[in-house]
């Protein structure tokens, strides 16, 4: 997440609600580590990755719905032989992905308010 | 402009690592509390994953993953409930530092910026160790090596590349940067430079152990002649001592091609 911070920043300044979406478990060989972080903005701006760009698309419509609900999601893509032309990891491995909202302690209603 | 609380996990989180902090992050990933963050700070928590028990857990894990500069989902159980919580965490950045203000150095700046490293420059000759010649620099020290090396804390992220090609900078780095926890302390030079200068060493009374902690010729075997390709050799090897590795093709490894997964 470190590396998205001048974006994060920016998307806040102008009042923008932001979605971290977070590998947080790999198994096999996976695009990209644990810890990998890819933000969106409730604008539609995207920064980062949390793969070589298989379900990025995804992860997006999903931290849509998450910045619309406040409520944090725990996505699982992974892939079998048949399916490998759908959504999934080209390179075989399954990776879990958390999506929050940034700053919103589930039910603490600390969403960021519009200015 | 929003307004988040100043005390909120993700501005404290913001403050450590702008301040270079050692900083880790908890989240409830799975079960109960699903979203609860706990931020682990050198002196303090901010933030509950929802049990005390459960945070006194998670805090020790963390500070244990903190040092080695991995993140990591760990399944806890308390009482009845069990929760997978994901650690992440901020390790303050690994320290390059180079003596030596050359061409190779304006190179190996550049590019140890890209990879994330605070980079500084040390070189008694001020005509080199300019603002100038390194503008992405963290810090630029005009002075000797025993003098840099007194007025810097290293720890044990840092790495030190010796390029300034004249025994009378370079044996001082060396003999100072032995007295370091320094994770690496690489000379430049040819086999024969660095085969005379050992001997130098030696007969100044440094041991066998020291020595071998001294990488000369520095770098990767990638044939490097220009400075920008002896920085990445460099750079490479670097990046190949963080990780515990030796460097060498992936066709002829085994192991797992990351050091993080």
């Amino acid at each position: 997440m470190k590396d998205l911070l001048p974006e994060i920043e920016s998307w806040r300044a102008a009042g923008d609600k932001v979605a971290i979406a977070t590998v947080i478990k790999v198994e096999g060989s996976a695009p990209r580590p644990v810890g990998a972080t890819m933000a969106v903005s409730s604008s539609g701006q995207l920064a980062g990755s949390v793969s070589g760009g298989c379900v990025e698309g995804a992860v997006f419509e999903e931290a849509q719905e998450v910045l619309k609900t406040g409520e944090p999601k725990l996505l699982r893509f992974g892939i079998t032989d048949e399916m490998a032309w759908d959504v999934g990891l080209a390179c075989g491995g399954t990776i879990e992905v958390f999506v929050e909202p940034l700053d919103g302690q589930t039910g603490s209603g600390e969403a960021q308010p519009k200015p | 402009m929003t307004t988040a609380t100043p005390t909120s996990p993700y501005e404290r989180l913001k403050e450590a690592i702008a301040k270079d902090l050692p900083a880790a992050v908890a989240t409830v990933v799975r079960g109960a509390g699903i979203g609860n963050k706990l931020v682990i700070l050198p002196d303090e928590t901010v933030g509950t994953l929802g049990s005390p028990e459960l945070d006194a857990q998670v805090v020790a894990d963390a500070r244990a993953l903190l040092n080695d500069e991995r993140s990591e989902t760990r399944t806890y159980t308390i009482g009845e409930d069990e929760r997978d919580v994901f650690i992440e965490t901020f390790p303050p950045p690994p320290l390059l530092l180079i003596f030596g203000a050359v061409h190779v150095a304006q190179a190996l700046t550049k590019f140890a910026k890209l990879l994330g490293f605070k980079v500084i420059v040390s070189d008694a000759r001020s005509k080199l160790a300019s603002r100038e010649r390194f503008p992405e620099a963290d810090e630029i020290i005009v002075a000797w090596p025993d003098e840099t090396l007194e007025t810097l804390k290293i720890e044990p992220n840092t790495y030190i590349a010796i390029l300034t090609h004249d025994p009378k900078f370079d044996e001082p780095a060396i003999l100072g940067s032995l007295k370091t926890r320094a994770r690496y302390i690489g000379a430049v030079g040819s086999r024969r430079t660095n085969a005379d200068r050992r001997e130098r060493l030696r007969a100044a009374g440094v041991d066998e152990e020291s020595l071998a902690r001294v990488r000369g010729p520095i770098g990767l075997d990638i044939g490097a002649s220009t400075p920008e390709e002896m920085a990445i050799s460099i750079l490479a090897e670097i990046i190949a001592t963080r990780h515990g590795r030796t460097g060498g093709p992936l066709t002829q490894a085994t192991g797992n091609i990351r050091a993080r997964v």
